[in-house]
């Protein structure tokens, strides 16, 4: 049974993701249960959004954290839209506001004076770099009006152009960031969404100490990585 | 960069398509979650539905339609018709919508548009804005189903929606809607040009010529209901049209 657990964030139209994952072949169920988050074989942060409320969504929740972990863990977790600026060090539209800070960058606001619409509402193209495993070529669905400009170091990465080019999506392993919103890209999004689920079911997960209860728990009552410490701050 | 959206409307009355001019003379025109189905099949970059009803009872209704049309569909649905509240909007979104649109309870109260832009964010916050040429030629914006002229200019409020939250326009003619005589160009260009959210052109189209018109007088999405619902055209062959017109499309 692929059960993906999706993070309940709040704010985030929970209802095409599920629609689009089970289309997928996954078994969505819906959590914002930290412990849930950390057990998951795999792992969604949708998000719809603003900045500052979905850091605070997810840290009210003990969920930075946890989410945090499995970026730098690299167990399987796809982050959409606001879900991957999230994992950022920061966003413009949060002045101020931290993000989780596993991945490098700031989110930007597109700059309208570029001639180009602002919220980014529609299909667009997306390129991948060769080294990208799960993302492929072709148009995909975007809403939104901040985005990553500078590709983050240690991802392979997809770019689109808007105004410029930027970030449509970066990936390590079963670790997945997604500007644009696969669950409404059509055949092409519920494609990526597929390969996906497969890499996440796919393998034994790299964790040593997975699905053993007593290393679960000291996993948790341990130090927090220096991610989850950053996020926490 | 973007594509040109071709987008199919689907005018929904007690969970069944319907479409008339002039927003009246109604007549069925199929099951909603079959017909958003087969145009993403066949094409389409998003649906919208629009409820025309919007009665008490026909909520719970719009909200089971909403619900079905999602479990089909895997391309936005943008949602309006008897928007209010904020918690209209949830609802909707909840059942699986991705943007809502906000009219008549806009127009009555504007500080609705940035309730639900903070709530949701703005690319969920679309403001549906009807439009009628009035005698002294100038586009004024009508509500309740265009029953209602509120002597406010359309280009004026296009940009106070906006500077509100809205994030996208949904700009119909009321007197080009249902006629097939093609879109209102002036009234795209004055909206397009005074906003930088995006523009969605609807009212009027017959041909893929009208929708290429639109596109040209600044919109950067067109929607259409007749020409889809009588299968004339599918989305995919308009934008195989559009491509060969000049347009930038996903095909």
């Amino acid at each position: 049974m692929n059960e993906v657990l999706v993070v309940r964030t709040g704010v985030a139209n929970l209802a095409s993701v599920l629609a689009g994952l089970r289309k997928a072949g996954a078994e969505p169920i819906v959590s914002d249960d930290p412990e849930a988050v950390r057990a998951a074989r795999a792992v969604v942060l949708p998000g719809v959004g603003h900045f500052t409320a979905g850091v605070a969504s997810l840290a009210e929740r003990g969920l930075d954290a946890a989410i945090a972990e499995r970026v730098t863990e690299g167990r399987p977790l796809l982050a959409v839209c606001l879900g991957l600026q999230l994992l950022l060090e920061a966003s413009e539209e949060g002045p101020g506001q931290r993000g989780l800070g596993v991945v490098p960058g700031v989110a930007r606001r597109f700059d309208a004076h570029a001639g180009i619409r602002v919220p980014q509402l529609g299909w667009n193209r997306v390129l991948p770099s060769g080294e990208c495993q799960l993302l492929q070529e072709g148009h995909a669905y975007f809403a939104n009006s901040y985005r990553l400009v500078e590709p983050p170091a240690g991802f392979a990465c997809a770019t689109a152009f808007h105004g410029g080019s930027f970030v449509a999506a970066f990936e390590r392993g079963p670790v997945l960031a997604c500007q644009f919103h696969p669950e409404l890209s059509g055949e092409w999004g519920i494609g990526l969404l597929a390969r996906w689920v497969n890499r996440a079911f796919s393998e034994r997960e790299t964790r040593a100490d997975d699905g053993a209860p007593t290393s679960d728990a000291k996993r948790h009552d341990g130090p927090p990585t220096s991610a989850a410490k950053e996020a926490s701050c | 960069m973007l594509t040109a959206r071709v987008i199919p409307c689907l005018d929904v009355k007690d969970g069944r398509i319907v479409k008339g001019v002039r927003f009246a003379n109604l007549r069925d025109a199929g099951d909603p979650a079959e017909r958003a189905a087969l145009y993403e099949k066949t094409g389409a970059d998003e649906i919208v539905v629009l409820d025309v009803s919007a009665t008490l009872e026909a909520r719970k209704t719009r909200v089971a339609t909403v619900r079905a049309v999602r479990e089909r569909l895997s391309i936005p649905l943008t949602v309006g018709g008897g928007v209010r509240l904020v918690s209209d909007a949830g609802d909707l979104l909840d059942a699986g919508a991705d943007k809502v649109a906000i009219n008549s309870a806009a127009v009555e109260d504007p500080a609705r548009i940035t309730q639900i832009a903070d709530r949701f964010g703005a690319q969920c916050c679309v403001l549906a804005l009807d439009a009628a040429k009035n005698e002294a030629g100038v586009y004024e914006v009508v509500v309740k189903s265009g029953r209602e002229r509120t002597g406010i200019d359309a280009v004026t409020w296009a940009r106070e929606a906006t500077s509100r939250g809205a994030g996208e326009i949904l700009l119909t003619s009321f007197d080009k809607d249902g006629t097939r005589s093609g879109y209102d160009l002036p009234l795209i260009e004055a909206v397009s040009r005074a906003v930088s959210v995006p523009v969605i052109a609807s009212g009027g189209a017959a041909t893929a010529e009208h929708l290429w018109e639109a596109l040209r007088a600044g919109a950067d999405a067109v929607l259409a209901a007749s020409i889809f619902h009588d299968d004339e055209h599918t989305p995919d062959a308009v934008k195989r049209e559009l491509q060969r017109l000049g347009a930038e499309v996903r095909l």
